[in-house]
């Protein structure tokens, strides 16, 4: 807006300084949705794993005694500590796999001499946007030893041999379905990446060429460094996404997260202790109890970036 | 209603509005078997409101992994039909103490249902009972007629003719011997251990034992169908570990294997599907045995809401699923789930017919792990299948297994400690 636009008036009204009502009335909707929707379940939450439920149904005021269950008892803290440390092992593959693919991925998709980028950034980004039902299922029948393209593929190649029944075995099949979501979701850091790749200027890139830096020197030396603070925010999604999850290993394992809770992480042992799994009756409070841990897990970890790796992160300004 | 009216001082209009009443009883039913809606609609509905005028029946099934959350909410908010579809044990024993299900233990036809089929709905003592048992699934193994002609194969009646039967398939290679697969965990406990378990812990006596704190699950019976599961693994399909329910199906249903351990349950489907003949054995007997048991489990009653205003009709309609046109009607419109009255019904499936016959020359029994025994944490019946994947994948051995059942179950019900 033209500085010459302003009134004498406007500038009165400035002066005045009155209760600027828009503020209020422009944030109501998302902060009311956002509380009733968000705000409000997340305390209820806390507040249910305070209680326990005696056999007339009747609720009782414990304190911390789910959580000293959870923690102490040895089943309990066995299963809590097996799932957050397979969903540690998830993320892990998520950080090794997911994001150097996706940040190599959208380093060639900006390279301007690539031909049929918009396909490839499609085709990759495609399963992003498919449900957990679909890609759990397409890739269970993959994979499977009975009717699945892998063993067939692998005899083709005279590799057959190499093939085991991946999802079925203990050692196996959490690395296995980790790999399936990092399939699913490698288009989102790629997308991420690639543009902020793109709103990198091309002065900056000008000058580094004046300067002898280009090819993969220039990409190490100039691209990451200004693209460090996506990749955190990347990471930050990923962590949160990965101690999130649910659907994939529902889908493909079941609530029992076979074989031999290999792949139990802390959503699904979330989903069978607050809904209970056939026989087994649901338990809200450990259910509450563990999501509160859940929580605390992720806000944990939040905060750690929050506080000590984005503050330190250098911005640019172009 | 009728008190209005009353109020309203016309005797005429209260004749008229009673006769009205008595006319329009609809009764809801809460049902988890969306699968069977048409049978109930277009069947057994039909055959009730015919012999009962004045009683409305309209079936109302909820999605079967949603059905007992939203059946709680119903009945918390009493928005709940006046019919219920039990499910089997505690989750219905829950509603009945909570006072949400109605005592139904006089209902005139309660005494055309065997003990062993009322335990389902019944408290643990077995004084009151607030469900009427209407199905049962009885667990055995479907084959491939065809392919048992083909190779010339009998139908084996104990273990050592089972193991030479499966012997015989592995050696023509045709067929694989045996369709099983442990991905989703229960076939291994339901269709593998409570299938053929019964017939090693003798039934009701060695459930009732287990239950009574009797018998440890390390005991001699209760660990060798653990063993006689890991004897199955080299008849399985290549890569059984990640082989999943419907792999299995689709595996026998396609004639690719000769024997599928399972359950009459599968019957309907099977006929869809199987273009082949089929026949079916009960679980093979261990040596030395002569007295057969079979899992003739109880899946789903009908009980009655305490709230519900229709009481009375209610209780005519439930009292009518233990007649033998109920019966006939049931058994008939859904193959494989058998009506569990003494009325007497004919079933026209052959497949049935052969489960079904199994009644009357062996002991039923239920899933060992379903009454009272998983109550706790750990489930027991959730670790059974764990631990009965785990040693068909050869992790656990069958001692270690059991083992870790019973000190599942030790830790926290008191008749084990």
């Amino acid at each position: 807006m033209p500085k010459s636009d302003k009134s004498p008036s406007d500038r009165q009204a400035i002066g005045r300084r009155p209760i600027r009502w828009h503020i209020a009335v422009f944030l109501a909707p998302a902060v009311l949705i956002y509380t009733a929707i968000m705000i409000i379940p997340l305390f209820g939450t806390l507040n249910l794993s305070l209680f326990t439920r005696a056999d007339d149904g009747s609720r009782t005021f414990v304190g911390l005694a789910n959580f000293a269950t959870l923690f102490g008892d040895p089943r309990w803290s066995q299963s809590f500590w097996n799932a957050a440390w397979n969903n540690l092992w998830f993320f892990i593959i998520h950080m090794l796999v997911q994001n150097p693919i996706g940040i190599a991925l959208a380093a060639i998709l900006s390279s301007p001499r690539l031909r049929f980028a918009t396909f490839y950034r499609t085709a990759i980004f495609l399963p992003a946007i498919l449900s957990f039902v679909i890609v759990g299922f397409v890739w269970k029948l993959i994979l499977s030893p009975l009717w699945g393209v892998a063993p067939t593929f692998l005899d083709a190649v005279g590799m057959g041999e190499w093939f085991a029944p991946w999802l079925g075995l203990e050692r196996s099949a959490l690395t296995t379905l980790a790999l399936i979501s990092v399939w699913q979701f490698v288009g989102i850091p790629m997308m991420l990446i690639y543009a902020a790749l793109l709103s990198i200027p091309d002065e900056v890139l000008e000058a580094a060429e004046m300067d002898g830096v280009t090819g993969a020197a220039q990409f190490w030396k100039i691209k990451l460094p200004l693209i460090l603070p996506t990749i955190g925010i990347i990471s930050i999604l990923t962590f949160v996404g990965n101690f999130n999850a649910f659907d994939l290993i529902y889908v493909t394992q079941g609530a029992l997260a076979g074989p031999n809770y290999s792949t139990d992480i802390l959503g699904s042992f979330l989903f069978r202790t607050f809904f209970g799994f056939q026989l087994q009756l649901g338990d809200p409070h450990m259910g509450a109890t563990v999501a509160t841990v859940m929580f605390f897990i992720i806000l944990a970890g939040v905060s750690v970036y929050l506080f000590l790796i984005q503050t330190r992160l250098r911005r640019y300004q172009f | 209603m009728t008190i209005t009216r009353l109020t309203a001082g016309s005797l005429a209009a209260a004749l008229l509005a009673s006769t009205a009443l008595a006319q329009d009883v609809t009764l809801t039913i809460e049902s988890w078997r969306n699968d069977d809606i048409g049978i109930w609609r277009e069947q057994i509905i039909p055959a009730f409101e015919a012999a009962n005028p004045g009683i409305r029946l309209d079936f109302q099934p909820t999605a079967p992994t949603q059905y007992n959350s939203a059946l709680n909410s119903k009945l918390d908010a009493g928005t709940a039909g006046d019919l219920i579809t039990c499910r089997a044990f505690d989750a219905s024993l829950q509603l009945f103490q909570r006072g949400q299900l109605a005592d139904l233990t006089d209902l005139p036809s309660m005494s055309s249902y065997s003990d062993v089929a009322r335990s389902a709905w019944s408290t643990d003592d077995g004084s009151q009972t607030f469900c009427v048992p209407l199905a049962s699934v009885i667990h055995g193994f479907i084959y491939n007629a065809d392919a048992f002609a083909e190779l010339g194969l009998e139908v084996p009646t104990t273990e050592e003719e089972f193991y030479a039967v499966l012997d015989a398939i592995q050696a023509d290679g045709s067929y694989v011997p045996m369709a099983m697969g442990i991905n989703d965990q229960w076939e291994a406990a339901t269709m593998g251990y409570a299938n053929i378990g019964v017939n090693h812990w003798r039934g009701e006596e060695g459930r009732m034992a287990l239950i009574a704190g009797e018998t440890r699950l390390t005991d001699e019976q209760w660990v060798e169908p653990f063993r006689q599961l890991a004897r199955w693994v080299p008849y399985l399909g290549r890569g059984f570990e990640s082989q999943s329910y419907p792999d299995s199906q689709n595996l026998f249903t396609l004639g690719r294997a000769a024997i599928y351990p399972s359950g009459s349950w599968e019957i309907a489907g099977f006929r869809e599907q199987a273009d082949f003949e089929m026949g079916a054995f009960a679980p093979p007997l261990p040596a030395g045995a002569d007295t057969c048991y079979i899992s003739d489990h109880t899946d789903m009653g009908m009980g009655l809401n305490a709230a519900s205003p229709n009481a009375e009709a209610a209780r005519v309609f439930l009292d009518w699923l233990g007649s033998s046109e109920f019966a006939n009607l049931f058994a008939n419109a859904v193959p494989g789930f058998f009506p569990l009255s003494s009325a007497e019904f004919s079933i026209d499936d052959p497949l049935a017919q052969e489960f079904v016959s199994w009644r009357d020359r062996c002991e039923s029994s239920i899933r060992p792990f379903h009454q009272i025994v998983s109550r706790g944490t750990p489930n027991l019946s959730n670790e059974s299948w764990n631990a009965s994947a785990n040693v068909m994948r050869g992790t656990t051995t069958p001692e270690e297994a059991a083992a870790a059942l019973q000190e599942g179950l030790a830790s926290w019900y008191a008749p084990h400690q």
